[in-house]
């Protein structure tokens, strides 16, 4: 490919598509498709499962392991900060909380294998959005009954209700399109940064230009933006459940 | 024929136009997110114990400002990716 080709835009384009479907089956009329994704979930739970049962086996009281002290820092990091942003009476939600930054840090560090992210495709972050609009609303009922917790959609007024019923559905919408959408947005990019590296190198000649300056964004990409918004869903998964029950939060 | 070619040509440079005009949703969370920024890097100058909880409500404030923008990217790539107004012409 020349410069000019370059400046003229590729004859093929850039497409970004889609998970593939490895194979796709009927149960009883509903077609149900096997995509990357799903592969690529069940390995990284297969991975974290054996990682975690080799951590934690042979535990012991005195002189422990190394292995065990990394175990430990593990459940004491993740009950930390869940007691650190919910408070002591949410140590429940610790297993949880931890369960899903695991999986969503994972499923985007996983593009750093070539493989496709897991949190790229919308289905992932939206089922994550979903379990936790049930714990919200879950929570809710449960400290305030039913008919606290439907008296809260008339409050304060009744012709609020609409906007109140709205704004409940806009959270698990907004939560997962975000953590999408920021992935999403760094797979086009990196995928457009590529085509013009190795454009740039045909025209060029010298492959210099596809060394070092890939790994720098992917550095940016996939290690912070992962990281970063794994630690956003799973924030503000924190707060919108410990706000769901109307008590003050404890000191 | 002829009309089809010509509505197909429209739609793709529609599209592209749609697809570059979405991302003037760019503007507001940038502003929006170095002010706060801003004042984070205040606050720490003025507090600088505090750094730790400033940064981190700083992140979260900051990632809850940009979906505005995350919107605006979606409906920009769903333009260039997936343009649903291009199966609209009848074939």
């Amino acid at each position: 490919m020349q410069i000019s080709d370059f400046l003229r835009g590729s004859p093929d384009g850039i497409d970004v598509k889609g998970p593939r479907v490895v194979c796709s089956f009927d149960v009883f009329g509903v077609t149900i498709n096997l995509t990357e994704t799903v592969i690529i979930s069940w390995a990284i739970i297969l991975a974290v499962t054996l990682l975690l049962l080799w951590l934690t086996s042979g535990m012991k009281t005195k002189n422990i392991s190394k292995r065990q002290a990394v175990a430990e820092w593990i459940v004491q990091t993740v009950y930390g900060m869940v007691e650190s942003s919910m408070g002591k009476r949410w140590r429940n939600f610790a297993p949880y909380i931890g369960a899903l930054f695991t999986f969503s840090i994972l499923g985007s560090l996983v593009s750093m294998l070539g493989l496709r992210s897991v949190t790229a495709d919308f289905n992932a972050p939206l089922t994550w959005a979903l379990i936790t609009f049930v714990l919200i609303h879950g929570t809710n009922i449960r400290t305030h009954g039913i008919g606290g917790y439907l008296k809260g959609y008339v409050d304060p007024i009744p012709v609020m209700l609409p906007i109140n019923i709205l704004s409940e559905i806009a959270t698990p919408v907004s939560m997962s399109l975000r953590h999408f959408g920021n992935v999403v947005s760094g797979m086009v990019i990196t995928s457009l940064l590529y085509f013009a590296l190795s454009a740039a190198t045909k025209a060029v000649g010298v492959a210099f230009l596809t060394i070092g300056i890939p790994a720098v964004l992917s550095l940016y990409f996939d290690l912070f933006s992962g990281f970063m918004q794994a630690f956003v869903f799973v924030m503000l998964t924190m707060a919108y459940i410990s706000n769901a029950d109307g008590r003050e939060p404890e000191a | 024929m002829e009309n089809n070619e010509i509505a197909r040509a429209i739609v793709l440079g529609a599209s592209a136009l749609g697809a570059g005009t979405a991302m003037v949703a760019g503007i507001g969370p940038g502003i929006g997110e170095g002010y706060a920024v801003g004042k984070a890097c205040e606050s720490i100058g003025r507090q600088p114990e505090s750094s730790g909880a400033v940064t981190r409500t700083m992140f979260i404030g900051c990632a809850v400002a940009e979906s505005t923008g995350i919107y605006g990217l979606l409906i920009a790539l769903l333009l260039m990716f997936a343009n649903p107004f291009i199966n609209k012409i009848s074939q």
